[in-house]
């Protein structure tokens, strides 16, 4: 077995699938007891600890009710359309204005180029909790007036994703050939042509990568959701969140719903993980 | 189709105390296959460049026809570059490729259509207009950069060192299509190369750059035959021209005791010594002692000739001018009795095929 070659020609070593399998195991311990915990009753989990449940899985008093318990009691429904509703713009938006930033960073002259840059890496030494007072007179009452908008929570995460964006984007953008852009230059392309018919279409690996890291990010939020959204309108985060009480009550609820509120991004995670491939610009240079 | 003029055209690069390119002056003819030459650094790509409009140019001018195109964009000076790494669009077809020019400059589809599968059967790339680059080879590849220079007809074509990524074989076969192709099209044809085999057999004229100066503009055989200079003497012609130190005597220069003839008056002001320099073919084999003695190091046995490489008795100088340490001295020999490795031979220049440069300017002296 040990011989057997892998798809690189390079033998199959014993000892990195061992390490690999292991540490795979370790990571996903904690979600493995997310789960079984999940499926236990209240005063089971409370008494013995989850994997006694899945030693004796006879014995153990198995339930889905928490999982009924969590989507009526919080009013999953209507979280997940909010959630939705403020996750995919603050995707979409941070990316957009991130990959024309990046281009004009990799392929444009400007005066202060390096200095515009460094500043942008530099905001993301700023944790955002510094951030948060600031920002809700801005928005609030006193400043713009769209506190508890989903536009403010856009803004946001449109914010505070960007840099690290714009970072990755143009660090893939300048690995990609230079002739190809000079190329197009010469063909009449404009600007705004070589970034939409060019740029973009070879950047899908890093683009894709980074919304999926995006919208993970913001799915998972809850402190921007918790502070600039109204109940009436917040994320389903958010709403979990609510189910726990100030004496620990609803903790069994707590577990059925993030498995709930887990179910898009996974969808969203195999969505693009095709994309997340390089070697698309495979072709596009010599031999 | 038009005629391309470098006039006084200057680049210098900000930080950089000497020009790339400097004063560069080249009236290339309308339909005219022109190559740049020199080693890496010599300015040739950045020349092409700013033709191509993708350098700025500094100094000078550069007229397409009668047009000023210095201070003009890349697309509207009307030329098609094709780059030594192709800069072939990947996620694009083959005809998407080739037709992309034509799009952005908002030509109708049927036109597209139609001129890109003209390009592509004076190509042979027609089965493979539907194909992503990554599916064809290097010399395919290779052919869809031309495909996408031709289906434009641009007034000017610039080639940026295209075969290089070939290899040897494919480069030769390629390197006689690119030149009867352009030769049929009739386009005018800026082409850049380091490699001189390339530039005498593809080129109506080779310009040789050397740290961003003009050095010679000449038809091949004029360029092989007369350089201008030590520097043209040497980097033209493979393998490479024996330079010598000699000095200078009665009616002529003295190669240890052989006279070989030079104008008197083409030596009035060249001091007391002069370069010489000998094309390897042009070298024979002395029947007594006069002449270069050399010791053969090692044979080069290539069937109808033979070349050898030996340690000459002389002060060799290399193409720079400088003193060159261990520089071998070239003989092309009779392939069917080529001396021994080790023995020391004889070799005199053919009459009339010598070159005398000035010692101190390195200039040409006579014809």
């Amino acid at each position: 077995m040990s011989r057997a070659l892998m798809k690189d020609g390079r033998p199959r070593s014993t000892f990195s699938i061992v390490t690999m399998s292991i540490l795979a195991l370790l990571w996903t311990i904690p979600t493995i007891g997310l789960l079984v915990t999940s499926f236990r009753t209240r005063d089971d989990a409370a008494s013995s600890g989850w994997w006694t449940a899945l030693f004796n899985p006879f014995s153990a008093n198995w339930t889905t009710s928490n999982y009924s318990g969590a989507w009526t009691g919080a009013d999953l429904g209507s979280g997940f359309i909010n959630s939705i509703v403020v996750a995919i713009p603050a995707t979409v938006i941070p990316i957009m204005f991130a990959a024309f930033a990046a281009y004009a960073f990799t392929f444009m002259e400007f005066p202060f180029k390096e200095f515009f840059f460094l500043l942008i890496i530099a905001v993301m030494v700023v944790p955002i909790q510094v951030a948060f007072q600031p920002m809700l007179n801005i928005l609030g009452p006193r400043g713009l007036g769209i506190s508890g908008q989903y536009i403010a929570v856009w803004l946001l995460h449109t914010g505070f994703g960007m840099p690290l964006c714009i970072y990755t984007l143009r660090n893939y953008m300048s690995t990609l050939p230079r002739s190809i852009v000079e190329s197009a230059k010469i063909d009449g392309c404009s600007h705004y042509q070589t970034f939409w018919r060019l740029v973009v279409p070879m950047s899908i690996p890093a683009i894709a990568a980074f919304a999926t890291l995006q919208f993970l990010w913001v799915w998972n939020d809850l402190l921007i959701a918790k502070l600039f959204l109204n109940s009436s309108n917040t994320t389903v985060i958010v709403k979990l969140q609510q189910l726990l009480g100030t004496q620990g009550q609803g903790a069994e609820l707590l577990t059925a719903g993030a498995f709930i509120s887990m179910i898009v991004p996974m969808l969203v995670f195999f969505a693009l993980q095709r994309f997340m491939v390089r070697g698309l610009t495979s072709g596009a240079v010599k031999g | 189709m038009a005629t391309v003029t470098f006039d006084n055209a200057t680049r210098q690069y900000p930080g950089n105390p000497k020009p790339s390119v400097d004063k560069l002056n080249i009236e290339i003819a309308d339909g005219e296959f022109l190559v740049l030459v020199g080693p890496s650094g010599c300015g040739k790509s950045t020349s092409l460049r700013m033709l191509a409009g993708l350098e700025e140019v500094n100094g000078g001018r550069i007229l397409i026809g009668d047009r000023d195109v210095t201070n003009l964009s890349p697309k509207d000076r009307d030329v098609a570059m094709v780059f030594q790494n192709y800069a072939l669009y990947p996620h694009m077809s083959v005809a998407d490729n080739m037709g992309f020019a034509l799009k952005i400059a908002g030509v109708d589809k049927a036109e597209i259509r139609k001129r890109v599968e003209e390009a592509a059967k004076i190509l042979d790339l027609t089965p493979y207009l539907d194909r992503k680059p990554k599916a064809l080879s290097g010399g395919q590849r290779q052919r869809v950069a031309m495909g996408r220079a031709i289906v434009r007809s641009p007034q000017v074509f610039l080639m940026d060192e295209p075969l290089s990524n070939l290899d040897a074989k494919l480069r030769v076969q390629t390197r006689t299509q690119i030149a009867s192709l352009q030769r049929r099209l009739g386009v005018t044809t800026v082409y850049v190369t380091h490699d001189q085999v390339e530039a005498m057999t593809m080129g109506d004229r080779v310009a040789v750059l050397k740290d961003g100066i003009l050095q010679q503009c000449d038809s091949p055989r004029r360029m092989y035959d007369h350089p201008a200079n030590v520097f043209v003497a040497g980097f033209i012609g493979s393998p490479a021209m024996n330079l010598m130190d000699v000095p200078v005597t009665d009616g002529g220069v003295d190669l240890h005791g052989h006279t070989v003839p030079v104008a008197r008056e083409d030596l009035t002001n060249a001091g007391k010594h002069v370069t010489l320099g000998v094309r390897p073919e042009d070298l024979e084999l002395s029947s007594d002692t006069s002449g270069i003695p050399v010791t053969v190091d090692v044979v080069e046995e290539l069937g109808a000739d033979a070349y050898i490489y030996g340690t000459a008795e002389q002060k060799l100088l290399e193409a720079t001018g400088e003193n060159a340490g261990d520089v071998p001295f070239i003989a092309r020999v009779d392939g069917r009795r080529p001396p021994e490795k080790g023995e020391k031979i004889y070799l005199k220049p053919k009459p009339g095929h010598v070159h005398v440069f000035n010692a101190e300017s390195g200039l040409r002296i006579g014809d």
